[in-house]
Order: C-alpha cells, then structure tokens, then sequence
C-alpha cells in the first residue's frame, strides 16, 4: 500500500462536524434557520441572508450534474495516476451545490452529462479523513 | 453601490504615462520574480522620463508592496498591495486614480513580476482555506480545471458545437495577433484550426490550445496627475473609467458560471467613461482561456447571453476584422505568467499611443482593458482614452 499521495483535508473549527460525519458515512449540511435554505461550505454565518441562526442538517445525499470536466493533466502529482479522472459539481437536492468527483464510471464525455442522477458515496483515505463522492445513481 | 455622480467627476483626473515589460518575457530561469519587477519598474519609468525617487505611490500584487518596495528602494506614501488575481493589476489602476484625486501621491508605479515557468520557489496553498479542504482533494485545482467546468456549463446551455467553435475561433485569431508581436512567445508558431483541435486534452472540453501559456514575465505602469503628465516623455493616456469586485472565490460557489462579474465592472466603466461599447476602438481581455474571452465579451454587454459564438464567428476578432481583440496575442499566445491582468493594459496604452508597428489598429482613440482573477472570480475594468 503506498502512502495517499494526494491534498487531504485539514478540518477547521466550523467544518470538524462535517467532517465527523463524513467519517460516519454521512453527508451533513448547514442550514440557516432564518431563510430556510442549506448552503454549502459550512460555516456559522448564512451566506444567502447573513444571519446567525444556523443549524446542520443531514443530505439525502441524492442530486445531480451540475457540471464536470475530465483532468488529463494532473495538476498535483498526487492525481498523475487517477487521471483522467472527473471532478464535477454536484447540485443536491437539498438546495446546495458541492465540489466533488464522479467515481465509478469510465471518464469519457459520453458517459456523463449535466442533469444525470447522482447519489453520495463515501471514500475513506486516512483514519480522520473520509470523502464525500458521488455516482451515478 | 458605486455613486456615478462621483465617479464621473473623477473621470480622466489620472494618465498613464508609462508602460513596459521586462527586458525579455518567456522562459527566464536565470532571473528572479523580484527582478521581473525590477526590470519592469526600470523601463516603465524610463518610457515616462520619471525618475524612481518621484514615485510616492506603490502598488502590486504576489507580493506584499513593502517587498517590492524596499527591494526597489522607494518609499511610498500610498501603499496598496489588493490580491484578487490576475485583475488586480487593473483595478491598481483605478486605486491609484483614487489616490492621486484624493491627494495621497502624485507618482503611483504600478509592479508585475512572476516566474510562472521557472519558479524555484513556489508556494504551497493555505491549508485552512475553504478550497483546500473541498475543492484541492478532489483535484479541483489550478485554473485549467476550474475554468473548463464552467466551459461545459457553457456548452450545456448554449450548445457544444457552436460553442466549441467559438473557442477554436478565439485560440487561432489570437495567435493571428502574437504572429506580429516580436515580444510574443509564440510569435513564430502558426495555429490553424486543426491545429487547435488536434492538440491535447487538459482538461475535457478544454484542449491544450484553449490554455494560456505559462511564462516568465515582468510589467510595471506609471499613474500621474494630469499636470506632470503634460511633461511626461510621451504624454499620457487618460483613464475614464474604471470597475471592480469580486462575487466568489472558488469555483464551486460562482452562482452563475457563464455570468462572471464583468456584468459590474463593464457598464460601470463604460458609464463613467461616458461611452458606449461602439465607441471602442480596441478590447483587451484576460484570456486565461479562450472561454475567459467567450463568457467575457458576454458579461462586459458586447453581446447577450449565449451570443458570443455568434460574435466571435469568421474570425472577426483577428487581424483584419471589425472587432481587432487582444492584439498583442494575448495570454493564450504572448506571454502568461500567472497574473497577467497588467499586460492587458499595457497593450491598450501602445495601441493608443500608435506605437505597436505592424499590428496597429487604425482608429486608435478609446481603449478597454478588462482583467479577470482567480475561478472567474474577480474582474477589473478600465476605460482608457488618447486625448
């Protein structure tokens, strides 16, 4: 087994709970209380009405395409080896959109398309760290 | 919100009296970012005949001013080292404008330097950003593959066919431009089209060719008030008009990735400049990408959502065309360093100026130059006239 040669994340105050829960193999957004809407990165303030009043939620983890791209050149040498590999953005139904890869599928334009279903998936890298992805669903 | 009213008064109270690059752009392994600067502030203030020691305004972006300062030995008494990316360079233009009008400093020198290629030196990303734990695990790193999601996005709106050609068309009447620019790195490198679709995938839909390059380079302005300008070595270009801001930093967060922030800062200029995009002469766009120049022409109002294919079509946009776009060939086939927002400006200043030899545009009276920063994040506009 060769050491995890890519970027891993470094929780913060304000995503350790995100993190936690993605350890657990669940996906959890903010919320604001006030307007009503989840947004994602997580953070204490609501970026869409600034208020104070927020809370988490846990995402059915279900959305779809918003868009993608499929690396070829490796911008970090971590990803030499995955690439071609397909990072997206992911609308979830819950509202908010999300950063991610597309795992699962062979990267080739024909096989994706913004709109497709996608449902979370989760990828454990280190004993603190598991990542939230997304397959077709 | 911005006060026009204000702005407007302040129109054309600032002229740019020099522009120049490094001695030599490219690969300059045996230079560092520090003496890009150095190189540049040199021959900038040269082209204005300003000595070093009138500058009392310091302005870049990389680093902080106080580097560059003390590594140049001046001390100003306006300092703004604003980092939005690669438009912060044309936004300095307006903070020195500001400036000057509000009394701080009569000289501002604006500084670029950057060893994009040969950089021995690099700095790793700030691991408590938000895009270091969402985006950069994912691969979600570097412009190429932020730039290209919001490229598919385009094409899932508007068409990929149509607007894949709209890229081709920016990439080959770009190099159409570089090929009469001795500076530019591809000077001696035809594209043609197939040439453009044949070249490799970075990052679907993006080819190789919808990439800018990445190079060396150094660049520095001169600010002044319009009084030492009159006695500056080649007069001075007025600034009319200027705009700024920012809406995002990654990518994931652009709420609209065919709407970049030039919808802003466009109309603003334009507006306190007191003319409308037919005025215009010449328009240099950050082309990072060729999308950057698709999605921008369409923010800045040159024409409507969806439209810029269209725009862009026969190549209208190269030599020869009715639209002449980014004439010193650009960030796609000039010279690329990293944050080249402030090249843009010095073109346009050239251009108007009548100094820029065989590829001259001939009506040469009013000039846009319009940078763009980070994941299509933030956008600087500025509005410059010969007289």
């Amino acid at each position: 087994m060769t050491e995890y040669a890519k970027p891993i994340p470094v929780p913060q105050p304000e995503s350790e709970r995100y993190w936690e829960a993605a350890r657990r193999e669940e996906l959890w957004l903010r919320s604001c209380l006030d307007c009503k809407q989840a947004y994602f990165y997580p953070r204490d303030i609501c970026p869409n009405c600034h208020s104070r009043n927020t809370d988490w939620i846990r995402s059915s983890g279900k959305g779809t395409i918003y868009t993608f791209a499929i690396v070829h050149r490796a911008p970090h040498p971590g990803f030499g080896p995955d690439a071609p590999y397909i990072t997206a953005i992911v609308e979830l139904d819950d509202g908010p959109r999300i950063p991610t890869n597309i795992v699962g599928v062979d990267p080739k334009p024909e096989n994706l398309d913004i709109g497709m279903p996608v449902q979370v998936v989760f990828e454990k890298i280190t004993d603190e760290i598991t990542l939230p992805k997304f397959k077709l669903a | 919100m911005p006060v026009m009213s204000k702005l407007k008064a302040i129109s054309g109270s600032a002229e740019i009296v020099g522009v120049a690059e490094s001695d030599r752009l490219g690969k300059l392994p045996n230079r560092s970012a520090l003496q890009l600067h150095a190189e540049a502030a040199d021959n900038a203030l040269a082209d204005a005949g300003i000595p070093m020691s009138d500058v009392d305004g310091f302005l870049t972006a990389g680093y902080s001013t106080y580097d560059v300062a003390e590594y140049l030995g001046i001390e100003p008494r306006f300092t703004d080292s604003t980092i939005v990316g690669g438009s912060s360079f044309v936004i300095h233009i307006a903070h020195a404008m500001a400036a000057i009008q509000a009394g701080y400093c009569e000289v501002a020198l604006i500084t670029h330097g950057q060893s994009g290629r040969s950089d021995r030196a690099r700095a790793a990303m700030n691991r408590g950003l938000p895009a270091a734990q969402y985006e950069a695990p994912y691969g979600i790193l570097g412009p190429p593959v932020s730039y290209s999601m919001a490229a598919r996005r385009y094409m899932h709106e508007y068409g990929e066919d149509r607007t894949r050609q709209a890229l081709a068309e920016i990439a080959v009447s770009t190099r159409k431009w570089a090929n009469m620019n001795e500076m530019a790195y591809m000077h001696d490198e035809t594209m043609s089209f197939d040439d453009y679709h044949n070249s490799r995938w970075i990052s679907w839909p993006f080819h190789l060719f919808d990439c800018c390059l990445v190079t060396d380079a150094g660049a520095a302005i001169v600010v002044t008030t319009p009084e030492r300008a009159k006695n500056a070595r080649k007069g001075g270009v007025k600034v009319l008009g200027v705009g700024e801001g920012h809406d995002h930093s990654m990518i994931s967060q652009m709420q609209d990735l065919t709407l970049p922030f030039g919808r802003h800062t466009g109309p603003q200029a334009l507006e306190m400049a007191g003319i409308t995009h037919s005025d215009l002469d010449l328009t240099m766009i950050y082309d990072s990408f060729t999308y950057t120049v698709l999605v921008t022409l369409e923010s800045l109002g040159f024409c409507g959502p969806g439209e810029g294919p269209d725009f862009v079509a026969d190549q209208r946009t190269a030599p020869g065309g009715d639209f002449p776009l980014n004439t010193n060939g650009g960030g796609l086939s000039y010279t690329h360093p990293g944050m080249y927002g402030i090249f843009t400006v010095i073109e346009a200043v050239r251009q108007l100026r009548g100094e820029t030899g065989e590829r001259q545009i001939k009506n040469r009276n009013l000039a846009m130059a319009h940078g763009t920063g980070g994941n299509l994040s933030s956008t600087g506009t500025v509005i410059l006239s010969r007289d």
